[in-house]
C-alpha cells in the first residue's frame, strides 16, 4: 500500500486492520528521527495529519475533548491556552517553532517517553484517552496507557483518537528544568494544578521515574494546608514539607542529562516554586 | 520499498518524484531528487533547523517530514523566497548586515525569518529570538542575524508606510 494520507478515522482504522504491519504517522518528530537514523524503515504508512476530526476540540459540561492530532502550536494559542494553561505552558517548552508546528499530543502520548512534556499535565488531570480500531473503541486513563519507558497500552490496529480532560477552576503551573530554554528535553518537569471546586491540588512529575505520575502524598498534605479563601502565601515550613514529599515520591536515575541526586533536588525546587506561583497569582 | 511515483508541489510548481524509497524524508527528496539543494542537511534529527521549509505556510524541519506524505501540500523552500532572479528583502538584509559566515544555517534562517515577518512585520527582540530558537548558527553569534532582521523589518515598515501615504 505504501504511504496513504487518510481522510477519516474510519479509513485509517480500516487500513490498519487490512495491513497489520502499517506504521502510524502524525507529526513525524519522533518517528522520522528513528527512520533517518536507519533504526526503522517504512513500508506501509498511514498518515493521520489531514484527518480534520483529529485536529479539533469540543467542550461539554465540565470537560474538554482534544483531538489527538492537535499540535503544540495549537495548544499554545490563546483559545486553548486560556482553558488549559498548564498544557499550554508545557507545549510552549517543547523543541522549537518547527517542532511545535509538527508535533502532536497523540504522538507525545504514543511515544510515552518519561520526559514527554504533556504527560505530567495529563496525569495530574486524570486524562482519559479514547482509542479506536476497526473493531470499536475503548477508553483508558493516561496512567494505565503509559505502561513503562517508551511503552504504551495500544493494541495492534489501534490509534489514539482523543484525550478527555476535566475543566478545572484555579491557577495552573508547568515548570521544566533543562540545560537551556529552547530545544531541550526535560531533566525534570512538574505540573501543579489547583482544583478550586474540588478543593484539591494536583501534582504531576516527569523525568524522575520510568513513567510520569502523581505525587499523591504531597497532594493530600497540601490540600489541608492551602488557604482556600485568599490563596495567600504559605509558611516556609509548609512549603518545605510539600516539596520534600514530592521529592521523596520520585525514583530518578543517573543519565547523560543529569544525576538522580540533581533530579531530586530540582524537583523539590520546582514544587516549591510552583506552589509559590499558584498562591501569588490570585493574591493581587 | 520503492514508492509509486508521486507529485509534490514545491515553490508553486508540481514535481514528479519517481523511484523514491518509502522512508525518504522531504529534505532528501528536495536535495537528491529535485535538485533543490538550498535546504541544508546538518543533523537529520530536527535539532538544527538548517532544513527549514514552509509546509502549508508553517515552518517545519523538512528532515522530519516523510516526503510521500507531503503530497497535496504547498511546500516553499529557500529557492522559492525571491522573485525570479531577484533576492528577497531578507536575503538583501543578510548581505547588508554581514549575517552570513559559513552560510550553512542561512537558508533555514531565511525561511524562518520570512515567515515570522509575514506574521508580525514589527517583532520585538524576544519574539525574534523565540522565532529563530530552532535555527542553530555555529559561526555568527547571532548578533548580525538579529541586525539583519532589524534592517528587513525596518524596510518593510517604510515600504508599508509609503504605500499607506499613497
Ligand atoms: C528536536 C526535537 C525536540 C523535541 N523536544 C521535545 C520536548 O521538548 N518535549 C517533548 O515532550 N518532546 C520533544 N520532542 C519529541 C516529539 O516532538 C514529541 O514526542 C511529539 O509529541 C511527537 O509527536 P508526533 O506527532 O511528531 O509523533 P510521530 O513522530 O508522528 O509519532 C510518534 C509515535 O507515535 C505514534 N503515533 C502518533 N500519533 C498516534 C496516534 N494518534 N495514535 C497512535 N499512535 C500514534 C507513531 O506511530 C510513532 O510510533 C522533540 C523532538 C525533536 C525532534
Ligand atoms: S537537518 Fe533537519 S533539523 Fe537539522
Ligand atoms: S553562518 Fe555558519 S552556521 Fe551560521
Amino acid at each position: 500500500m505504501g504511504v496513504i494520507v487518510a481522510k477519516s478515522v474510519n479509513e485509517a482504522c480500516a487500513l490498519l486492520a487490512e495491513n497489520p504491519d502499517t506504521t502510524v504517522l502524525a507529526g513525524g518528530t519522533d518517528l522520522m528521527v528513528q527512520v533517518n537514523k536507519g533504526a526503522s524503515s517504512l513500508e506501509n504508512v498511514v498518515d493521520l495529519t489531514r484527518i480534520s476530526e483529529l485536529k479539533g476540540w469540543t467542550i461539554n459540561d465540565s470537560e474538554i475533548v482534544l483531538g489527538s492530532g492537535i499540535s503544540y502550536s495549537d495548544l499554545s494559542k490563546p483559545e486553548l491556552a486560556s482553558i488549559l494553561p498548564a498544557l499550554a505552558q508545557a507545549s510552549r517548552t517543547v523543541g522549537s517553532p518547527q517542532i511545535r508546528n509538527a508535533g502532536t499530543l497523540g504522538g507525545n502520548l504514543a511515544t510515552a517517553s518519561p520526559a514527554g512534556d504533556t504527560i505530567p499535565v495529563l496525569v495530574a488531570m486524570n486524562a482519559i484517552l479514547k482509542l479506536r480500531s476497526s473493531k470499536g473503541q475503548r477508553e483508558i486513563s493516561v496512567d494505565e496507557f503509559v505502561t513503562g519507558v517508551k511503552s504504551n497500552a495500544l493494541h495492534a490496529g489501534e490509534i489514539i483518537e482523543s484525550v478527555r480532560l476535566p475543566l478545572l477552576e484555579g491557577p495552573q503551573e508547568f515548570l521544566k528544568v533543562g540545560i537551556r530554554n529552547a530545544m531541550v528535553i526535560s531533566v525534570v518537569s512538574l505540573a501543579l494544578l489547583v482544583d478550586d471546586k474540588g478543593k484539591s491540588l494536583r501534582v504531576g512529575v516527569g523525568s524522575v521515574s520510568p513513567v510520569p505520575f502523581r505525587a499523591t502524598e504531597a497532594e493530600e498534605f497540601i490540600a489541608g494546608e492551602f488557604d482556600w479563601e485568599n490563596y495567600s502565601q504559605l509558611p516556609e515550613k509548609v512549603k518545605s514539607r510539600f516539596s520534600k514529599l514530592v521529592a521523596d515520591s520520585t525514583k530518578p536515575i543517573d543519565d547523560h542529562r543529569g544525576t538522580a541526586e540533581y533530579r531530586k533536588h530540582s524537583v523539590a525546587v520546582l514544587a516549591k516554586r510552583a506552589l509559590e506561583r499558584v498562591c501569588i497569582r490570585t493574591e493581587s | 520499498m520503492i514508492s509509486e511515483t508521486y507529485v509534490l508541489s514545491v515553490n508553486r510548481k508540481n514535481h514528479e518524484v519517481a523511484d523514491a524509497h518509502t522512508s525518504e524524508s522531504l529534505l532528501w527528496v528536495l536535495r537528491e531528487r529535485l535538485e533543490l539543494s538550498g535546504s541544508k542537511n546538518a543533523c537529520e534529527e530536527g535539532e538544527c533547523g538548517s532544513c527549514t521549509v514552509l509546509l502549508d505556510g508553517d515552518v517545519v524541519c523538512s528532515c522530519l517530514v516523510l516526503a510521500a506524505s507531503a503530497v497535496g501540500r504547498e511546500i516553499i523552500t529557500i529557492e522559492g523566497l525571491g522573485k525570479g532572479d531577484e533576492i528577497s528583502d531578507i536575503q538583501q538584509a543578510f548581505v547588508e548586515a554581514g549575517a552570513v559566515q559559513c552560510g550553512f544555517c542561512t537558508p533555514g534562517l531565511l525561511v524562518t525569518i520570512d515567515q515570522m515577518l509575514d506574521a508580525d512585520p514589527d517583532p520585538d527582540e524576544l519574539t525574534v529570538r523565540e522565532a529563530i530558537s530552532g535555527n542553530l548558527c555555529r559561526c555568527t553569534g547571532y548578533g548580525r542575524i538579529l541586525e539583519a532582521v532589524r534592517i528587513a523589518s525596518g524596510n518593510r515598515k517604510n515600504q508599508s508606510e509609503k504605500e499607506d501615504s499613497k
